[in-house]
Order: structure tokens, then sequence, then C-alpha cells
């Protein structure tokens, strides 16, 4: 059982950055595609979605066979229509680029078709024949929905075991709400465990509830699909001021609840990534009236994707780059950042010393890695905390698999749900090995 | 699942969907590739003497900036060696054994005909296809649409056709012609199994404005071509309809002629198609676009609650009728959903100047009003409409009972009063 959620959410205050297509507009887009043979798109998808395929059942008006096309690749791909960074992904390898004409909008097309399956409830797939084989997934997140379903496809039991109280892991509580809403997140979760056979077990935390030793005995095959862990810390003075958050936490939170930003006049977000990023624009879409990103590189050096630093930009924050936080001050509650510029090398810069006002100051440098909890199973390499494996991800001890942030040490939702599903493949080859299929 | 096989004339096929005669369907190693990606039967390029082709050979028609949206080409048939194609037949065939090929053909005398269908039913064929129709090039020398333009020759040489041939036999019609029904009469009177149509339209696919050849230019001339491709759907549907309502054709129909996707192919079976043949779209887009075709149409089937294709094949034609036989006391009149509006005006403009000036702008709103009193319902406000479902047409209660022009001319029925006729 999933817990609901509280209607009162900060969230809900969001509009969608990207508009949806309606139908009109979306055979125009979709008779714009070339149906490209050998398309770079489908190629930079990591799913692989027949692309052009799709595409062209949209043109046809046969949305349900779009959708289908979408699913059989991507389970999530109602989801990955929303968070994907497709600029960077299929759009971005969209020959109309080298055409220097507007690509096709992939995600906004894949959007329209996967919105319309969910609108229609329609179902495309069935559990397979039961092979009496039974597989545990540690997460209810992305990875572990996608290998999940894959796994029920060939017949295999499934239990998923959850620490938190809500599935859909950070599709549910990290997306930014102005590309996808947590009740969303929660709908397609729901949506893929219909298949049936999936047995969720929420508040359950593996390595406490339940040993990695038992997990192994009781199943034929385990794969973790855990995720990340808690932010970083800089450890500096006063981090344990109110109002300085780690930024996964805070998103989490003004997600799943009522943040109060009331008192809050400036905010400053320390980072570079993609959370850093997605900080700014909630906070100020919140209303937040100065937004300040401090980062330690560059604009050009940053992790976080350049186009939605422009939008971030567009929405009237600021940057300081080649700047490092060196103590928090105030009250009770944080009210400067004390900060240093740094020269090229990151080195702080004599002199230089500033103070920025901040009454909220949020953390995104970075999440702990919980593949060490699997470090003490034999056969397994871990590396600063991310779970070595082989391309189906095989950890390299019988009966373990690992994919999606554990494995790839955090990247988008399609690539946990193009892990879970190579995982899934893999994991049925391994138990079925010499089984005949009934 | 519906069941999507289909019987053409006594050839079974494993979907309605084959390759029309033609590019596409050129060689074994093609049409194999096309089978693999799920295609269901195979009309061979045409057999005959193998010719020599020219450079160029296609056209394009780009309307409102979609480029092939019409299409023709001086290409004639095969020009591979006919032992070649008979080898390639037999070894795909072997290959799918279950993916019916149709073989067409266009010689000139008994013998040659006699000769070449022997060839081609000991090389495998299911059927064999006549070309009766195409439009250029073949035709000054006796063949194609010269045979298809002639009834008496027509029923001749199909008569040779099924004395000499131990499978069915579809006639290929041309719709260069002022009336099709006569033709396909022919076609059975002959004794075909079955007719596809239609053949390419004789066209010329546009002219170079510079250099002031027509298009597609060899050298310095040009010829006409056949025309295809999308924008040749509606004639095609036409001449299909056409036979299908005809009670005295009764055969099978292949309908061929600007398919390019599942819900074309439905159009088809609707008014009589029992299977559909398919060139410029795969010329333009390649095989794969055969599964949005299989795939839509079963989604449509299962929507309509068909099981099998011959449940759907003719279903419209009894909606098919004569000018004489419409009810003219049928009224309708346009109703613009004022929330809907986006207050483009686009209607005002259609209806003011190219209907019966019945839309008028309306002061302190960008929503116009249909004045329904001079409403004819024409249709043409909806069709210029951008918002879905914002213009409706909505019919109107008269008290007249229904009238055709028929009816009034022979029984004396009355007409409501004319609409906008001042």
């Amino acid at each position: 059982m999933t817990a609901p959620l509280p209607a009162q959410r900060s969230e809900t205050a969001f509009a969608d950055f990207k508009l949806p297509l309606m139908r009109d507009a979306a055979v125009a887009e979709a008779n714009r595609c070339l149906f490209c043979s050998d398309a770079p798109c489908v190629n930079a998808c990591p799913t692989h979605i027949d692309i052009p395929q799709f595409i062209r059942k949209i043109a046809t008006d046969n949305v349900h066979g779009s959708a289908k096309t979408i699913f059989e690749s991507n389970i999530l791909g109602m989801s990955c229509a929303r968070v994907c960074p497709v600029e960077v992904l299929c759009v971005g390898a969209c020959v109309y680029n080298d055409l220097e004409q507007p690509p096709i909008a992939i995600g906004k097309l894949q959007r329209y078709a996967t919105d319309t399956a969910f609108e229609k409830g329609w179902r495309f797939f069935e559990a397979g024949k039961p092979t009496g084989r039974k597989v545990a997934l540690i997460g209810a997140g992305p990875a572990s929905l996608a290998a999940a379903h894959e796994l029920r496809r060939l017949g295999h039991a499934c239990t998923i075991f959850e620490k938190r109280a809500t599935i859909g892991g950070l599709n549910t509580f990290g997306v930014a709400p102005y590309k996808m809403k947590a009740d969303r997140s929660l709908t397609e979760a729901e949506w893929v465990l219909a298949i049936g056979g999936i047995e969720v077990k929420t508040g359950v935390t593996v390595g406490k509830d339940i040993t990695l030793e038992q997990l192994e005995k009781d199943f034929d095959a385990v794969f973790m699909g855990a995720g990340l862990g808690a932010d970083s810390a800089l450890g500096l003075p006063g981090e344990n001021l109110q109002g300085v958050h780690g930024a996964v936490a805070w998103i989490e939170h003004m997600k799943l609840a009522k943040a109060d930003m009331g008192a809050v006049k400036h905010a400053v977000i320390v980072g570079g990534g993609n959370t850093a990023i997605d900080a700014v624009r909630e906070v100020k879409g919140l209303g937040v009236p100065s937004v300040t990103m401090l980062y330690r590189g560059t604009r050009e050096g940053m992790s976080g994707y350049q186009h939605e630093w422009d939008a971030a930009l567009q929405e009237g924050v600021s940057a300081s780059w080649q700047s490092l936080p060196v103590a928090f001050e105030g009250t009770g509650r944080v009210q400067r950042v004390q900060c240093v510029k740094l020269d090229a090398s990151k080195k702080p810069i004599a002199g230089t010393e500033f103070t920025l006002q901040a009454d909220l100051v949020l953390l995104a440098i970075g999440q702990s890695k919980l593949g060490d909890m699997l470090a003490s199973l034999g056969g397994i390499t871990v590396n600063k905390g991310v779970i070595q494996v082989n391309a189906h991800g095989f950890t390299g001890r019988a009966k373990w698999y690992a994919g999606g942030d554990c494995t790839n040490g955090g990247k988008e939702v399609v690539n946990a749900a193009a892990e879970g599903n190579a995982a899934a493949r893999a994991i049925d080859a391994a138990i079925m090995k010499g089984a005949a299929r009934a | 699942m519906p069941d999507l096989s289909t019987n053409t004339g006594g050839i079974h096929s494993p979907n309605p969907f084959w390759l029309a005669s033609a590019p596409p369907a050129n060689s074994g190693l093609q049409i194999q590739r096309a089978f693999e990606a799920g295609w269901g039967g195979a009309v061979w390029k045409t057999l005959g003497t193998p010719i020599q082709n020219v450079s160029s050979r296609f056209g394009g028609h780009t309307i409102g900036g979609v480029r092939g949206a019409g299409f023709n080409n001086i290409e004639l048939i095969t020009d591979r060696p006919l032992e070649t194609n008979l080898r390639e037949i037999t070894e795909t065939k072997r290959l799918f054994p279950k993916n019916p090929i149709i073989v067409s053909l266009m010689v000139e005398t008994e013998a040659e005909w006699k000769d070449i269908i022997k060839k081609s039913i000991d090389a495998g064929a299911d059927g064999l296809e006549l070309n009766f129709g195409c439009p250029h090039g073949m035709c000054e020398r006796g063949m194609g649409s010269a045979v298809g333009q002639e009834p008496k020759v027509n029923e001749r040489i199909t008569g040779w056709a099924v004395q000499y041939s131990s499978v069915p036999v579809l006639v290929k019609l041309t719709p260069n012609v002022g009336d099709i029904v006569p033709h396909g009469l022919a076609a059975k009177r002959g004794g075909a199994h079955g007719v596809s149509l239609i053949n390419t339209i004789k066209s010329i696919i546009g002219v170079d404005i510079d250099r002031f050849v027509p298009q597609p230019r060899v050298g310095s001339l040009s010829t006409n071509g056949g025309y295809c491709g999308a924008a040749v759907k509606p004639i095609a549907l036409h001449m299909v309809a056409a036979l299908a309502r005809e009670p005295q054709f009764g055969l099978p129909i292949s309908g061929i002629g600007g398919v390019c996707n599942w819900r074309d192919a439905v159009e088809f079976m609707l008014l009589g198609s029992s299977t559909v043949q398919v060139c410029t779209e795969v010329m333009l887009r390649g095989y794969r676009i055969v599964e949005d075709m299989i795939d839509g149409l079963q989604q449509y089937m299962r929507g309509h609650g068909f099981e099998r294709i011959d449940q759907m094949v003719g279903k419209a034609v009894p909606g098919f009728s004569e000018w004489g036989n419409l009810d003219l006391n049928y009224e309708t009149v346009a109703k613009i959903d004022a929330d809907k509006c986006i207050g483009c005006q686009l209607c005002v403009a259609a209806c003011h100047d190219g209907a019966h000036q019945c839309i008028h702008p309306q002061a302190g709103t960008r929503v116009p009003h249909v004045d329904e009193s001079e409403c004819v319902g024409c249709n043409l406000c909806q069709i210029v409409c951008p918002v879905p479902d914002c213009i409706t047409m909505e019919p109107v209660n008269n008290g007249f009972k229904p009238a055709t022009w028929n009816e009034h001319v022979n029984q004396g029925k009355p007409l409501r009063p004319k609409k906008g006729a001042h």
C-alpha cells in the first residue's frame, strides 16, 4: 500500500513549463517528422524507443498503436515524456538540428500519446504465465518499477521493498513540479503495478527490517534499485542553523507538503548540477524575490544542463560563479553566507571575501551513495558507493543485479528505466536457464 | 485479436496489405524484406519483354510544403531478364510460402501470354495481374492502357489469360477512361477472378519554369507519366465504389491509389476492396510503414467489433448513391461554440467570399454570429475552423418529410423553400 498525498502541497502552485500539444498540433508536428531510417533519435534514447514509428502513428491518428510502441520499450514513457532532458537526448539528435531548423518536439509528441493512453485507460501488457520464480527488488523507484514490469511480463513473481511510505522514487518526490507533480508519478506507478503480481512492501528498510542474506535465501534473484541517499553536507560553521537544508530533502518536502516560504526574501543555492538548477527555479517559482546560485566553477563548467540554466535565467535568478561558501551566519536562523572567490584551479583568492544575504540556503552538492550496503556481500564491487555492474546489470555475485542511480551515480529516469529493463531480461535468462517455459 | 486474413478472388493473404506492382516490388530481395516487415502479399513488378528505362523517371508534387503529396513516374515494366525474375519468385515463395506473390504481366500476342503465364505459374505465382493500365510508354506500343481503354480487347486478352492460367487472374484497370464500369464488366466477361484499380493517371507532374520543359526532364524533353500518391485517393475511391455498387459486377476488388496508412486502407475496404496495394508511400518512407497499417487496422476493427476483414468490406457501399437519391429536405445550419471559438474569423472570410454570406462579425466580441435564416449548411466554415468541435452542423427540423430530386420529379413530393438563393 502506498500512502495518499496531502492535498496541500507547495508543488501544486507550479504550471507546466512545457505545454501539452492538442490533437491538431500533434498531428501537424508528427507529419513534420522525416521518418528517418536508422534514426539518430532512437540511438540517443537510452530505452531505444522506435521514435519515428510512434510519431508516424500519431500522424495517422493511431494513438493507441503509438502509445504501445513507446511503452513496449519504456513502460515509464509517460513520465519520461515530461522529465527527460530531450534537448540533450532524442531532440538533440534530430537531423533537423543539422538543417538549423527546429527539431521535432519528440517529448511533447510522446506526452500526447502517453497522456492519451492514461486518459483513455488503455493497457497494453499482460503478465506472463507463472514460472514459479520469485524476484526481490529493493526500492520502488523507476529502475525497480521498470524491472518489475518486465519481470512480470516474463511470468516471475515480484516483491518490492521500499523504505518510504510512498512509491515512485525520485519521480514522486524529486522531479521539478513544472515538469511533473507527485500525483502524476503515483498514477504512473499504480498503472505499472496494475499488471498484477507485484507485491509492494512500503516502510520496509532492507538491511534493517530484513537482511540481505534473507533476501538472497528467499528469492531466486534480487534487483538493487535503491537510488541515492541523503544530501551531502559541507561541514561548515553554521550549517545547523534553521533555514539551511539539503536540496533533495527540501525538494521532497516542497513536493509532498507545504513549504513555509513566507519569510524568505533571499535564497542561496549551493551547487552547479541539475538538482541545484531545479532548486533555484523552484524557490524562484514559489515567490522568493532574490535567488542566487553559488557555484565553485564557471557557467561553462557546470554539470547542470545549459538549457535548464537558460530557463532559470529567464525566470530572473542570478549566479555567483567561482564562489565558495565558507560559513553560514545568523541568530537561530540563517541570515548571511560568507563566501570567497575561487581561481581557475578552484583555490580561494585572498581578499575576495564577500557576504550574501540569505534566509534560505539549499545545499545541492551531491548525495550519499547507497552502494556500500551491498559491500559486505562477496563478489560485489562497490566503487565510492557506486555498485559496479555489467551491461546487463549483473553485479558479479550470483542472484544479485542492480540498476538506476545506485549503479550510474545519478542519471535520468530514462536511464533507470533502461537499466531496470536490461536487468530484468538478464535475470530472466539466469533464473530460467535450462528450464522450460509454461 | 481481429483476423486480418483475406481472400481476393481465391488469392489468400495473411493480411490485406500488398505491395503494388512497382519499384518496391522489383526484385526478390526487396519483396523478402517487405514480407519480413509484415506485408501480406506482393504484386511483382510487371514481367514482359524487358525494356530500357530513361533518366530521370520520377516527379514529385509538393502541396503546401508536403513533398510527394502527389507523385508520377515514366518508368516502364521490368528491365530485368525474365529468368532472373522467375528464379527470384521461386526463391521468395520458398522462403515465404504463406505470403501470396501475384505476378503482373504485360505482353502482346496470345502465344506470348500463354508462354509467360505458364512460366510464372511454374515459378510459383499464387495469382496473376494483367497490366491493362500503364498510361505511358507501353501504351504507345499497343499494351497497358491501350488495352484497358478498349473493353473488347480487354475481354479478349483476359479470356486468353484465364484459359491458360491455373491460378486466379486479376485485371488491373486504368483510370484514364470516362466511366470505369464498362471496363470492369469487360474483365468480368473475360472470366477474371477479380480486378485491381486504379493504375496511374495520365499526367504532367509539373513544369521546370526556368528551362521551359515539363518534369521529370530527360535531357531537353519530358513526357506524360502516371500520377499516383496520396493526392489521387479520392479519384481511386470513386472508381472502386463505382464498381462495387454495380449490381452486374460483383467481382473481388484489390484497391489501389493513394493508400498511405491504415485509415486509407479502411476507406478502400469500406467501399468494397478486400485487399489494398501500396507503392508511393513505400517509395517515400520504406516498408516499415506496414507496422502502423496492421496495428491501426486491428485497433479500428476492435473499436467497431469486426472480427474478420470480410465483415467490413463494402460496408459503406450502400451509403454511396446518386445525387438524385439525396434528401433535399435534410437541412443543417452551422453552430459556433462561443466557449471554444478563438476569434480567428476564418469562417467569416470563407462564408463571405466563398459561400453564402451568412456568418458575420459581431460588435464587442471576436466570436462571429451565424444568421441561421441564411445558412445553407454547406460545411465550408466547419472545414476552415482550426478548433476541434467548435463549429458543428446541426440538423434543423423544418417540418418537411424527406424528398429526393427523383421523388420530386416523379412523384411530386414537396421540397422545402430554398435558402440563400436570392
